[in-house]
C-alpha cells in the first residue's frame, strides 16, 4: 500500500519536475520572442490574426491598458457564450436537439468559462449542443487560459522590469499563448488520449442492449479535443456529467496519468519561466518549491485519509484495509480502474492547479479527505494553481512572506530587488482580503436564507460543507463539484457566478496594478544584508505564512463543516 | 564619546504620566490614527453597553463574565496607550533635560556702527550680529564670524571637553545654549528664536513633529488589511453558527475577533518608532526625520572620509629602517633627538617609538648644546645641531643633498628602502648625521584600532564601504587595503563624493555618509542619509538629515545598525502578533461551539477548563501580552551584525516559532490562574 502510493506520488512529481524545466524555457522564449521550432507554422498565422485584428503588436501596454483589454476581451466572450447558449436550438451541429440554456444557467455557465472555473451546473451531455460545447466552452477554455497566461507574464514583465512604464502587449501575449502553447501541446495531448480510447466524433448518441436486455444512451461527440484543453489550461468542465471518472473522458491509468501531468504542466513550467525572465532560475525553483511541499502535505493527507477509510465500519468488523484483493479503506464515489491512491492524487491535483476536473466525487470522501480539496482551494490555488493564475497568486503571496518576515532583516522589504512599499502592500492586501470576502460572504447568505438552504441535500455540518464548498471552488475558479448540493437554481447560479467574477478579475486587477507599479522601481542590487528569496528558508517561510493565512481565515468555517464532521465521525455519528 | 543615558526602564515619574496620558489617549480621535486599536475600543464600548443591558436584566452569571471582557477589552487598549504614552514620556525626559539649558539669556548685540548694546536673547532675529565672551551663553544658532573661542557644549552633547569654534573653515557653526569658555567671538545669528536648533531637537525627541514613516504606513496598511480580513471571518461566524443550532453572543464574537486582528504588533507599533528615534538621541545623534532613520536600515554603501574616520589623521613613526653597516639603535636614538623638540604629531611619534622599541629615554636638551633646527618649506628637513652631531631628517632627496654637502656618499641600497615605503603607502623619512646617511622612518597614516573588524561586521550586514581620501591612488590603496574598506577613491575633490553618491544611487543605491565642511553640503543632501557633524559648517549641519552632536565620523556604523534594529524590532513583532492567532483560535473556538457542536472539544488540546474561561483567558492573554512586550518595543531586538539569512533563521524561531507556542503556556497559565480565582 505504501509502496503503491510512494511509486505513484514520486513518479507523478518527478514528471512534473521533468517537464517544468523544458516547458518553462520554451514558454519565455515565446514571450521574449525569441525563436522557436514552431515559428514557421505559428509566425504567419500570428501575422495574419495581427492584420486581420488590425493589432501592433509592439504597443507596450501600461497596467491599465493592459487590464482594460484583458477585461474588455473576457467580457465580449462572455457575452457571446451567454448568446450562443440561448440561441443553440436555432443553431447547427445539435443532433440530440437540445433546447435553449435557461437564463440564470446560461449566465453562470457563461461567467463559469469566462473565468476558467469551468463550474458546471448542468450535465454536459444533456444540455450542451455540440456547437455550444466547441464554439463556446472549447473556445474559452482556450482564450480563459490564454488569458491568464498572459497576465500571469505581464506580471512577471512588471516583477522584473526596472524603471518602466508598461507590462507588454495583451493582445500579443493572449495570441502567442493560444499559438505556440495551447494549440500545439492541446493537438499531442488529444491524440494520445485517442489512443487510449477517448472519443472524437460528431455521431449521435449511441443506443445499446445491455447483457440484461436493457436499452442504453451512449453519449459521445468530440470529447478528445476538449479533454485535452480542459486539462491543460486548467479549466476542468467536463465533456460530460462525469467529467474524468467517465470512461470515455478518463480511460485508462495511463490517461489518468496524462491528463494529470496536463493539469500542473503549464503551470509548474511558469515558475521556471519566472525564474528565467528574473535572471536567477533559483527564485523559481523556490516558488516551486514551495508549491511542491504544499501539494505533497495535501496529497499524503488525503490518500492517507482515504485509505483509512470509515472507523464505523470498522468498528462493525468490516476489513478496510488494502491487500492483494481488495484496495481497502473509503471506495464510496470512487472509480475502480483508478483506486484509492489515483483518486485521492487527482483530488489534491486538480484543487491545488484550480483545474476542478474530478475522477471520483469529493462528496463521498472522509470527512478529512474532503477537506484536502477544500483546504487546497482555500489557500488560493497557487499550490501550481491555475495556469498564470497560480503563478501571479504564489507572488503576491511571496510579496506578503517577504514583508511580514522581511523586516526582521532590519532592511525594507524587498523582492527581486525592488522595495515593497505602501503602494503595493494596499494592493497585496485587497488581492488577499477579496478571496476570503467572495467565499465567507455569500455563504453566510446561503445559509441564512431559504433558497441557500433549498439546495442543501444532507443534514447538519455536512449540508454547510456543500455550501462552504460551492462558494469556495467558485472563487477560487476551481470549478470542482462536492457533488451533493442542488446548484442548479436561480439563487445559486447567480450567486457562484459573482463569486467566480470577483475571483477572477477582482484579483487580476490588483496583481496587475502591483506588478505595474513594482515595474516601475528601480532594482536594488543585492547583497549579504538582502533577504534571500531564493533558498530554502524562504521557502519555508513562504510556505508558513501561505498556511497561516489560510488557516486564519478559513478555521472556523472549516472547523463548522469538514471539521466537526469528522470528529463525529470519531465518535459515531455520520451525516 | 558620552551616551545620553536612557532613562530608565520604569522610571516612577515617566510611568506616572503615561498612566494618566493612557486615559487622555482613549478619546477616539486620537485611537482613529490606529486602525487596529480603533477597532478595539469600538467593540469594547459594544460589548459595555450590552453589559449595562444585561445588568438590568439580573442576568448574574452572564454579567459576571461580560464585565471581565468589557474590562480587559478596555485594558487592551489602555496598555497599548500606555506603551506609546511610556515611548513619549521618554522622550520628553530627555527633552526637559535639553530645556533646562535655555534659559533666559542676554545677548550684546553688535549694531551697524560697531556699538554693543544689551539686548533679551529672544528678541534677535536672523542676520543680526552678537558679541560673545568668555563666560557668556551662545544666545542662538549661528556662525562665528570674527574671532576663535574654546566652546564648552556639554549643553547639547553631554560632553564636557570644550570644541573650539572660529570663523571661516568647517568649524565655524555655534549651538545656541552653549557657553564660551574663553577669548571672545562674533556671532551671526542663523535662525530666529522657536527655530533654533535646540528647539527642533525638543520637538523631534518629544514626538510632537512625529508623522508616520513610509514603513511604518505599510505595515499599518497589513495590520488594517488583516483587521478586515478578520472582522469577514467574525461576522460571518454569526450566521454558520446559527445554521448549526449555535447562537453566538455579541462579547463572544468580540473576544474572537480582539484576539484575531493584531493587537500586539498594532498597539505597539508606534512606541517602536517612537523609541527608535529615543535611542539616536541616547547616541547623541539628532535624526531630522523618522524616514531618516529608517533609510539609514537600508543603506547599501557607506562613503567614509579617510581622515579622521578611518585613520587617526596624522602620520606616525611605525618603523626604523637602518642602512647597512648602521645599528637600528643608532638611526632611532639619532631620529630620537631630532625630534625631542619636533611638537609635530609625526615628530613626537618618532620619539614614542624609538622609546617603545629601544627604551630611549628622552633626553633634556638644555643639559647639551643643542640647537634646534626648525622644518621650513625651504629646506624640507628639520634636525637639531648637539655637541658635534649635525642630525638632520627629512624628505630623502634633502637629507641626500645635505649629506653630501657633508662629504658623505649615499648608501645604495637607500634609494630601494625609500621606494618602497611610498610604494607602501607610507612616507619614508631619511635620517643623516652630517655626512653618514643612518637610514629611514618610515611614517605612516595609521588605521584606528578596531576599524577592521567594525567594516567586517557592515560587510556582514551587506553594507559596502568606499573609502574617500586626497591621497595619490598608491597610499590610498595600501590604507583601504589595511583597514579593510571595499572600495576606495584616491585624489578626491570634493565633487568626487557627490559623483560618487549619484553613480551609487542610479543603481537603485542608498548611500550614508558622515561629512562637516561647506563643500560637503551638496553630498550631505544628496545622500540618503546624510549625518552632519555638529562641529561642522551650518551649510552642512543644514544640508544633513541627520545631526550628530559628538562630531564623531564613526557614529554613522551605529546609526545604520539603529536604523535596522527599528525595522527587525517591527518585523518580528508583526510576525509573532500573527503567529499568536494559532494558539488562540484553539481556546476560542471550541469554546463558542460547546454546545452546537460538542465533538469540537477534541480541539481543545490545552484542556481549558470552562468555556467561558477559555475565552476570558485568550482575551487576557492578549491583553497581557502587550504591557509584557513593552520592554522590548522600547529597547528594540536585540541586533546581531549578521547576514541577512542568519538573523532570518534566528527570528523566525524566535519570533514565529516562539509566537506560536508560547500562547498555548500562556493562555493555559491564565486559564488556571482564572479557574483558581473562580472568575469564569
Amino acid at each position: 500500500m505504501l509502496i503503491n502510493a510512494g511509486a505513484q506520488v514520486g513518479i507523478f512529481c518527478l514528471l512534473v519536475f521533468f517537464v517544468t524545466i523544458p516547458l518553462g524555457r520554451y514558454i519565455k522564449r515565446v514571450f521574449t520572442a525569441e525563436p522557436t521550432f514552431l515559428d514557421p507554422i505559428c509566425r504567419p498565422v500570428e501575422r495574419l490574426v495581427y492584420r486581420i485584428c488590425g493589432i501592433n503588436p509592439a504597443t507596450e501596454m501600461d497596467w491599465p491598458q493592459y487590464a482594460i483589454a484583458m477585461l474588455m476581451f473576457s467580457m465580449a466572450g462572455m457575452l457571446l457564450l451567454y448568446a450562443l447558449e440561448r440561441a443553440q436550438e436555432f443553431l447547427p451541429l445539435n443532433p440530440q436537439s437540445l433546447g435553449a440554456v435557461g437564463p440564470s444557467l446560461a449566465f453562470n455557465t457563461a461567467a463559469s468559462f469566462t473565468t476558467n472555473t469551468n463550474w458546471q451546473a448542468y450535465g454536459g451531455e444533456t444540455t450542451m449542443s455540440y456547437l455550444t460545447q466547441m464554439a463556446g466552452l472549447a473556445y474559452h477554455n482556450f482564450v480563459s487560459a490564454a488569458a491568464g497566461i498572459g497576465v500571469a507574464i505581464a506580471i512577471i514583465r512588471g516583477f522584473v522590469r526596472r524603471s518602466s512604464r508598461t507590462l507588454g502587449n495583451f493582445w500579443f501575449d493572449l495570441t502567442r499563448a493560444i499559438l505556440w502553447i495551447l494549440l500545439p501541446i492541446s493537438i499531442v495531448l488529444a491524440l494520445a488520449l485517442v489512443w487510449q480510447g477517448v472519443p472524437q466524433n460528431f455521431e449521435p448518441y449511441v443506443h445499446a442492449k445491455t447483457v440484461e436486455g436493457a436499452e442504453q444512451i451512449i453519449a459521445e461527440g468530440p470529447v478528445a479535443s476538449q479533454e485535452a484543453i480542459k486539462q491543460l489550461g486548467t479549466n476542468g468542465g467536463g465533456f460530460f456529467n462525469a467529467n474524468s471518472a467517465h470512461p470515455y473522458e478518463n480511460p485508462t491509468p495511463l490517461a489518468n496519468l496524462l491528463e494529470m501531468l496536463a493539469i500542473f504542466a503549464i503551470a509548474a513550467a511558469l515558475t521556471h519561466t519566472f525564474g528565467l525572465m528574473a535572471g536567477d532560475v533559483r527564485q523559481g525553483w523556490a516558488l516551486f518549491a514551495a508549491m511542491a511541499l504544499l501539494f505533497i502535505i495535501g496529497a499524503t493527507a488525503a490518500i492517507w485519509a482515504e485509505q483509512q477509510g470509515n472507523p464505523m465500519l470498522t468498528a462493525i468488523g468490516v476489513d478496510q484495509s488494502a491487500s492483494a484483493s481488495q484496495a481497502g479503506g473509503n471506495f464510496e464515489g470512487k472509480e475502480v480502474r483508478f483506486g484509492i491512491v489515483d483518486s485521492a492524487l487527482w483530488a489534491s491535483v486538480t484543487t491545488d492547479a484550480s483545474c476542478g476536473a474530478v475522477n471520483s466525487m469529493h462528496d463521498s470522501y472522509t470527512p478529512l479527505g474532503g477537506l484536502v480539496p477544500m483546504v487546497n482551494m482555500q489557500i488560493g490555488e497557487i499550490i501550481f494553481g491555475g495556469v498564470g493564475s497560480g503563478l501571479y497568486g504564489m507572488l503576491v503571496m511571496a510579496v506578503l512572506a517577504v514583508f511580514i518576515a522581511g523586516l526582521m532583516v532590519g532592511r525594507t522589504p524587498e523582492y527581486l530587488g525592488k522595495k515593497i512599499e505602501s503602494r503595493e502592500m494596499k494592493l497585496a492586501m485587497f488581492y488577499v482580503l477579496i478571496f476570503p470576502a467572495a467565499i465567507l460572504l455569500p455563504a453566510a447568505v446561503a445559509i441564512a436564507s431559504k433558497p441557500g438552504l433549498a439546495g442543501i441535500s444532507n443534514p447538519g455540518p455536512h449540508g454547510f460543507s456543500q455550501v462552504l464548498y460551492a462558494f469556495t471552488e467558485g472563487a477560487a475558479n476551481n470549478g470542482s463539484a462536492f457533488a451533493g448540493l442542488n446548484a442548479n437554481t436561480a439563487f445559486y447560479n447567480i450567486a457562484t457566478a459573482l463569486s467566480m467574477l470577483f475571483g477572477r478579475f477582482m484579483m487580476k486587477i490588483p496583481a496587475l496594478a502591483m506588478a505595474g507599479s513594482l515595474a516601475g522601481k528601480r532594482i536594488v542590487p543585492q547583497s549579504a544584508g538582502t533577504f534571500p528569496t531564493n533558498g530554502a528558508i524562504f521557502v519555508v517561510l513562504l510556505v508558513g505564512v501561505i498556511l497561516i493565512v489560510a488557516a486564519l481565515t478559513f478555521f472556523p468555517a472549516d472547523a463548522l463543516g469538514p471539521i466537526v464532521e469528522h470528529l463525529a465521525m470519531i465518535s459515531g455519528k455520520l451525516y | 564619546m558620552s551616551d545620553r543615558k536612557a532613562p530608565v526602564l520604569w522610571d516612577r515619574d515617566i510611568v506616572g504620566r503615561a498612566l494618566v496620558d493612557s486615559f487622555r489617549k482613549l478619546d477616539p480621535r486620537v485611537q482613529l490614527r490606529n486602525p487596529v486599536m480603533f477597532v478595539v475600543e469600538v467593540t469594547a464600548l459594544a460589548v459595555t453597553i450590552i453589559l449595562l443591558r444585561d445588568s438590568f436584566a439580573a442576568r448574574g452569571a452572564l454579567v459576571k463574565f461580560e464585565l471581565q471582557i468589557a474590562l480587559w477589552l478596555w485594558f487592551t487598549v489602555l496598555f497599548a496607550n500606555f506603551a506609546e504614552a511610556m515611548a513619549e514620556g521618554r522622550g520628553k525626559a530627555q527633552a526637559d533635560n535639553l530645556r533646562k539649558t535655555r534659559t533666559e539669556t542676554y545677548a550684546k548685540l553688535v549694531g551697524a556702527d560697531g556699538s554693543i548694546s544689551s539686548v533679551a536673547a529672544t528678541s534677535l532675529r536672523r542676520g543680526d550680529v552678537v558679541m560673545v565672551e568668555a563666560g557668556d551663553i551662545i544666545p542662538g544658532d549661528g556662525e562665528v564670524i570674527e574671532g576663535v573661542a574654546a566652546v564648552n557644549e556639554a549643553a547639547i552633547t553631554g560632553e564636557s571637553a570644550p570644541v573650539i569654534r572660529e570663523s571661516g573653515g568647517d568649524r565655524s557653526a555655534v549651538t545656541g545654549g552653549t557657553t564660551v569658555i574663553s577669548d571672545y567671538i562674533k556671532v551671526k545669528i542663523t535662525a530666529n528664536p522657536g527655530e533654533t536648533f535646540l528647539d527642533r531637537m525638543i520637538g523631534l525627541v518629544e514626538g510632537a513633529q512625529r508623522q508616520k514613516t513610509p514603513n511604518e504606513i505599510a505595515l499599518s496598511i497589513l495590520l488594517s488589511g488583516l483587521t478586515v480580513i478578520f472582522l469577514l471571518v467574525c461576522v460571518t461566524l454569526y450566521p454558520y453558527a446559527l445554521y448549526g443550532g449555535t447562537i453566538l453572543s455579541l462579547p463572544v464574537i468580540v473576544a474572537l475577533l480582539v484576539c484575531l486582528i493584531p493587537t500586539t504588533i498594532g498597539g505597539l507599533l508606534s512606541a517602536i518608532g517612537i523609541a527608535g528615534m529615543d535611542r539616536l538621541v541616547q547616541h547623541n545623534v539628532l535624526a531630522m526625520s523618522g524616514r531618516a532613520v529608517e533609510a539609514a536600515g537600508d543603506v547599501d554603501t557607506l562613503l567614509l572620509d579617510k581622515t579622521g574616520t578611518i585613520t587617526l589623521g596624522n602620520r606616525m613613526a611605525t618603523e626604523f629602517i637602518a642602512v647597512a653597516g648602521v645599528a637600528v639603535e643608532e638611526l632611532a636614538e639619532a631620529a630620537q633627538l631630532a625630534s625631542l623638540a619636533d611638537e609635530t604629531p609625526e615628530g613626537r611619534s618618532i620619539t614614542v617609538l624609538a622609546k617603545r622599541e629601544f627604551n630611549l629615554r628622552g633626553r633634556d636638551l638644555a643639559q647639551h648644546n643643542a640647537r634646534f633646527i626648525a622644518f621650513s618649506a625651504q629646506t624640507r628637513m628639520s634636525g637639531v645641531d648637539i655637541d658635534d652631531r649635525m642630525i638632520r631628517k627629512g624628505a630623502s632627496e634633502q637629507v641626500l643633498e645635505f649629506a653630501r654637502s657633508n662629504g658623505g656618499a649615499p648608501p645604495p641600497e637607500l634609494a630601494g628602502i625609500v621606494e618602497g615605503i611610498a610604494k607602501s603607502g607610507g612616507t619614508p623619512l631619511a635620517v643623516a648625521d652630517r655626512g653618514r646617511v643612518l637610514g629611514v622612518v618610515h611614517l605612516k597614516d595609521v588605521v584606528k584600532d578596531g576599524i577592521r573588524e567594525r567594516f567586517e561586521r557592515l560587510r556582514a550586514m551587506g553594507l559596502r564601504t568606499v573609502m574617500i581620501t586626497g591621497d595619490n591612488p598608491l597610499t590610498a590603496a595600501a590604507i583601504a587595503r589595511e583597514a579593510g574598506v571595499d572600495d576606495f577613491r584616491a585624489e578626491a575633490t570634493p565633487e568626487t563624493k557627490l559623483r560618487l553618491i549619484r553613480e551609487e544611487q542610479a543603481q537603485g543605491k542608498l548611500v550614508a555618509m558622515i561629512g562637516d565642511g561647506t563643500n560637503d553640503a551638496p553630498a550631505l543632501a544628496q545622500a540618503d542619509v546624510g549625518v552632519a557633524m555638529n562641529a561642522g559648517t551650518q551649510a552642512a549641519r543644514e544640508a544633513g538629515n541627520m545631526i550628530d552632536l559628538d562630531s564623531n565620523p564613526t557614529k554613522i556604523m551605529e546609526v545604520v545598525e539603529i536604523g535596522k534594529q527599528l525595522l527587525i524590532t517591527r518585523g518580528a513583532l508583526t510576525t509573532f502578533s500573527i503567529a499568536n492567532d494559532v494558539a488562540k483560535y484553539f481556546a476560542i473556538i471550541p469554546a463558542m461551539f460547546v454546545l452546537g457542536y460538542p465533538e469540537l472539544q477534541a480541539l481543545n488540546v490545552m484542556h481549558l477548563s470552562t468555556p467561558q474561561s477559555a475565552i476570558l483567558s485568550a482575551v487576557i492573554f492578549n491583553a497581557l501580552i502587550i504591557i509584557a512586550l513593552i520592554p522590548l518595543a522600547l529597547r528594540g531586538v536585540a541586533y546581531r551584525p549578521l547576514g541577512a539569512a542568519a538573523i532570518l533563521t534566528r527570528n523566525l524561531l524566535i519570533y514565529g516559532l516562539g509566537g506560536v507556542v508560547i500562547p498555548f503556556i500562556g493562555i493555559k497559565a491564565i486559564d488556571m490562574i482564572v479557574a483558581a480565582l473562580h472568575l469564569a
